[in-house]
């Protein structure tokens, strides 16, 4: 017998039903004290006037208070005064700010001189769990790096958004960070993102016109320097 | 102009005033009113984006986005269905309910002679034939001395078009709902019925018309809100109400639906023919709330407004025959304010109740079926033949020592 079992013959009898008798046979099997609902409970009309009551008072204070601001009910402020209880955010015109580490539509980061950071070490289509990533790998020109890819291609409908791409890339070349999503499609080639518009994605949701990552990443202190 | 104002007192043209006037328009709007009402009472914000350009109205306008969605649908027909039947089944389940509404007295008697002037109750009560009061407008399509046993009558054959739907459709879980349609109907119908009984007891006549103007007591005003019947059959307006919610197949009694289980009798459905199903529903809730309203609120009447205008105190006198108010302090009005007050009064009752089987239908979870039969034959049933002889032994009583 594992110790599990042990452990549940002998619960304290404070948890749980109220143990009127214990067999003598099998301890498991027991008499227990059926809690049923009392008369007023049982009462359809008492429970009635009760959840109307409720119902009533959510109704009222929804339809004559004021619905919280887009930047309160983001902020999961509770209303105050004369403000009403809905959460709803109406999605087009109002937007739920997404957390700091929210993991949106890839991009692909420059050098100060504007070519592409990655170097095809083929890192990141290795580690892909969807296989969504196809790099072809060319020769640079630049004498200092050994390879760029010429082709660098993510299919958008097949990204889980697992995040692993970034991880594992060595020199800080694809990121995750536009806090944008990959775009409606009509035609599901339209959904691979090829490295023109990988490169031209914007990051922090728009708030950096460019990509361009500082050589040599931004220093030991770039969290506090954010 | 006589034959302006017979046309106007045809029960077609009334029927049709009150169908395309308050019915129709307020059942489509409550299509609405009901996603809009269920999302306040539960923190959401509802159906709120259906415009026209740049009218809104808080999605008031959704009822037309649905109509113009449904009618435009793919009219689909399964292959195995019993095409008439299948077909005749939504006509069924809303035609009873426009026709009953003809009971309904949605308004007073209008005098067009006297539309503008104060309206002389004493010589109305005493001289009825006289010119003034000629050519006389009934706002009720049709007023029958057995009128509210005509409704009852009628709704009954509503059943029909959920169980024929069932049936024809060829369907297990259809035939489920349809039969569970019935058995609900009629488990219902019965203490619907009876929880009516006191009332017709106590006032003495079973037409709606007489009940509005009468009251329950001839020593009091008709209009006055302590003379209607909520408060002198109290138990029976609890009682009625419930069974007549399940009448409508709603929540918490939407056991023919049954929507976890077997999505109900009109499963097969689809497109405007689903939709009359559903708009016969909603016709349905402006019935039943236009029933409570004349039998238990007064109909028409606004408090303390007699047909000559509001008066406070005063004491009923026999004229002719007839009980009128007289005396107490008056604020005499033209006759079509009165009417018009009337109506809106008549308007409003209605709505309000629409909105509380609303609220009902998004407060209480729905019942099993064998509680659902509990409910009706086991609790409602009793406590109604007992009202009714408790009402009727009070009657006696009170016709013995002349208090009403």
């Amino acid at each position: 017998m594992g110790s599990s079992h042990a452990h549940d013959d002998h619960a304290p009898a404070t948890a749980g039903p109220k143990v009127l008798a214990v067999s003598t046979v099998s301890p498991k099997v027991r008499t227990i004290a059926v809690v049923r609902p009392s008369d007023a409970e049982a009462n359809y009309l008492g429970a009635t006037k009760t959840g109307l009551g409720i119902t009533l008072k959510h109704f009222a204070k929804n339809l004559f208070g004021r619905r919280r601001t887009v930047a309160q009910l983001n902020a999961g402020a509770a209303p105050v005064g004369l403000q009403n209880d809905i959460e709803t955010i109406q999605y087009p015109e109002e937007k739920v700010v997404y957390p700091e580490r929210f993991r949106g539509l890839h991009r692909l980061m420059q050098r100060d001189d504007g070519q592409v950071r990655c170097v095809a070490c083929m890192c990141c289509p290795t580690v892909c769990p969807a296989n969504c990533i196809t790099i072809i790998p060319e020769q640079s020109d630049d004498k200092g790096i050994e390879k760029r890819p010429a082709v660098f291609e993510i299919d958008e409908l097949r990204c889980v958004v697992c995040g692993l791409c970034v991880e594992a890339c060595p020199c800080d070349a694809i990121r995750m960070d536009s806090g944008v999503h990959a775009k409606p499609v009509e035609e599901r080639g339209h959904a691979v993102m090829t490295k023109a518009k990988l490169l031209a994605v914007s990051g922090d949701n728009g708030k950096s016109p460019t990509s361009i990552a500082v050589q040599g990443g931004a220093g030991a202190d770039w969290r506090t320097k954010a | 102009m006589s034959i302006l104002y017979a046309i106007l007192d045809n029960p077609a043209t009334k029927w049709l005033l009150v169908v395309m006037g308050l019915v129709m328009p307020l059942a489509s709007l409550l299509t609405w009113a009901e996603r809009r009402q269920s999302a306040m009472m539960q923190d959401r914000l509802g159906p709120n984006r259906a415009n026209i350009g740049p009218i809104k109205l808080k999605g008031i306008i959704h009822f037309v986005a649905d109509a113009v969605k449904m009618i435009s649908k793919e009219d689909f027909i399964p292959g195995s269905v019993h095409r008439g039947l299948f077909a005749l089944a939504p006509i069924l389940a809303i035609a009873p309910v426009l026709i009953a509404f003809a009971i309904i007295p949605f308004g007073p008697t209008i005098f067009p002679h006297s539309y503008t002037a104060n309206l002389d109750v004493v010589a109305l009560a005493s001289d009825p034939t006289n010119h003034s009061f000629a050519d006389s407008i009934r706002l009720q399509v049709a007023s029958f001395d057995y009128g509210l046993l005509f409704y009852f009558a009628v709704l009954t054959l509503a059943n029909y078009g959920g169980t024929i739907a069932g049936w024809a459709s060829y369907n297990k879980w259809a035939l489920l709902g349809g039969l569970r349609s019935s058995s609900q109907m009629m488990s219902y119908e019965v203490a619907m019925g009876l929880s009516l009984m006191g009332c017709f007891i106590l006032v003495g006549s079973l037409e709606p018309g007489f009940m509005v103007t009468a009251g329950a007591s001839s020593k009091l005003s008709a209009s006055n809100p302590l003379n209607w019947l909520w408060l002198w059959q109290f138990p029976a307006l609890l009682l009625f109400m419930t069974a007549a919610i399940a009448e409508t197949k709603r929540a918490p009694f939407d056991i023919p639906e049954g929507e976890p289980e077997i999505i109900g009798y009109f499963v097969e459905y689809s497109g405007m023919r689903w939709g009359i199903f559903f708009l016969a529903e909603f016709i349905e809730i402006v019935f039943i709330s236009a029933i409570i309203t004349t039998v238990f609120f007064g109909g028409w009447q606004v408090p303390f407004l007699d047909a000559d205008g509001f008066r406070i105190g005063g004491h009923m006198v026999d004229v002719a025959g007839q009980q009128v108010h007289l005396g107490g302090w008056l604020l005499k009005l033209p006759h079509f304010a009165v009417t018009a007050l009337q109506l809106a009064a008549f308007g409003l009752k209605v709505v309000l109740l629409c909105w509380f089987q609303l609220m009902i239908r998004w407060t209480l979870p729905r019942f099993r079926a064998d509680q659902l039969m509990n409910l009706g034959w086991k609790v409602l049933l009793p406590a109604a033949l007992g009202w009714t002889m408790l009402t009727a032994l009070f009657k006696l009583v009170a016709m013995n020592y002349g208090w009403m």
